[in-house]
């Protein structure tokens, strides 16, 4: 059974308050039981507490897919992409590298590379994915598009990201503002955080004064 | 193959599948197009396996008509014929080496050998002359004492046979019959 068509995952990573709830959610997955496929991030750990979690976005052409030289990453029908299927995984880890979203796992003791599948065990079943039903700020939201314009008037979901000459289109929808129609990753990379500057620069000072002396 | 609109996965390039080169073709990242299988594929695994196993079955048929052999051992004595009662049995093995085989007095003159191995799992068979069978209590198989062939239960072919000879008031084994019916 796939995944309902009307259901689909939005990220809203300005609203992650770091709580790890998905993380730990997520190992309950009976997928993956025990393994915990979302990796929370520091967006600039020195400077900020801005977290964003890291789930599939289950791209239309998955890189990880395209790199595989053992043809094991598959897409189901829903646009899910799956685990590596074990037979064929040869824990190369060409996935785990090419990902831009870098989602791909390696269990090294399993030589298998494990993914989020978006919870298919329960989404096909017309569930909600682990993460997206503990998540308590809705950074994470497993549900319709007219739930989501309702909650978010002010955001747009977008599913576009561009990676330098890479654009990649994803069955998971970033929510982010008005103007926004493209995530140009690379770009934004150069720009300072926006957000609160906790920059304690104590040490930067003494060396100052210590360079003034000489 | 299926056809571009029922495909979930785009090429990065977004050219139909028709202008990919082949490779992208032949792994298709669809898990649909993954487990599809061509008719000409079945019909080319089908022919191929069946070739397969035709050409083992005529090259066990040759092996058998042309390999030779090593003929039959030589007639070794294996018994006195006195020394067994009438219903009576004793293990040999022909030629040395050999797995167990079985010697059966069934009568005054009467003798029967056979490999003491069932044929269906080999377990060791025990002869029983009262009801003129041999019987192998693994899996309740029952085999006829004079024939050595299977009358009841999982044994499908005849216990191997060993050919006698009397000389002298000596049992000679002289041969060994491999049956499969």
């Amino acid at each position: 059974m796939p995944v309902p068509q009307d259901m689909e995952f939005f990220m809203d990573p300005g609203r992650c308050i770091g709580c790890q709830a998905c993380v730990q959610a997520c190992t309950e997955c009976d997928t993956h039981k025990g393994q915990s496929m979302i990796q929370l991030d520091y967006i600039d750990r020195g400077h900020s507490p801005q977290t964003v979690p890291v789930v599939c976005l289950h791209c239309d052409s998955p890189t990880c897919a395209e790199v595989c030289p053992a043809d094991a990453i598959k897409r189901t029908d829903d646009g899910v992409v799956q685990t590596a299927r074990k037979p064929r995984c040869i824990a190369c880890n060409n996935c785990v590298l090419a990902c831009p979203f870098g989602v791909p796992k390696m269990n090294t003791e399993m030589h298998l590379m494990m993914k989020c599948d978006m919870c298919y065990d329960r989404t096909s079943v017309g569930g909600k994915p682990m993460c997206a039903s503990v998540c308590p700020s809705g950074a994470l939201y497993f549900g319709t598009r007219e739930e989501m314009a309702r909650m978010r008037p002010a955001s747009k979901p977008v599913n576009t990201f561009q990676f330098g000459m890479q654009t990649i289109h994803t069955k998971v929808s970033m929510m982010v503002p008005e103007d926004v129609d493209l995530v140009d990753v690379v770009s934004s990379m150069h720009e300072p955080v926006v957000s609160h500057d906790v920059t304690d620069d104590v040490f930067m000072e003494n060396m100052h004064e210590e360079t003034d002396q000489d | 193959m299926a056809q571009d609109a029922e495909r979930v996965t785009t090429p990065p390039d977004g050219r139909p599948l028709s202008e990919q080169p082949r490779w992208r073709q032949d792994f298709p990242i669809d898990w649909e197009e993954d487990e599809y299988v061509s008719r000409r594929d079945l019909v080319k695994f089908i022919v191929l396996t069946s070739l397969a196993f035709a050409t083992g079955q005529f090259w066990l048929l040759g092996k058998q008509r042309f390999g030779g052999g090593a003929g039959q051992p030589q007639p070794v004595p294996i018994a006195e014929a006195g020394e067994l009662p009438i219903g009576g049995y004793k293990m040999f093995s022909y030629p040395e080496g050999s797995s167990p085989r079985l010697l059966i007095r069934t009568g005054d003159e009467s003798f029967v050998a056979y490999d003491q191995q069932c044929t269906h799992l080999l377990c060791p068979v025990v002869p029983n002359v009262e009801e003129d069978a041999l019987h192998c209590p693994c899996h309740n198989g029952w085999f006829d004492l004079q024939t050595g062939r299977p009358t009841a239960g999982p044994p499908r072919r005849p216990l191997p046979r060993i050919t006698l000879e009397i000389r002298d008031g000596s049992i000679y084994a002289t041969g060994i019959e491999e049956r499969t019916v």
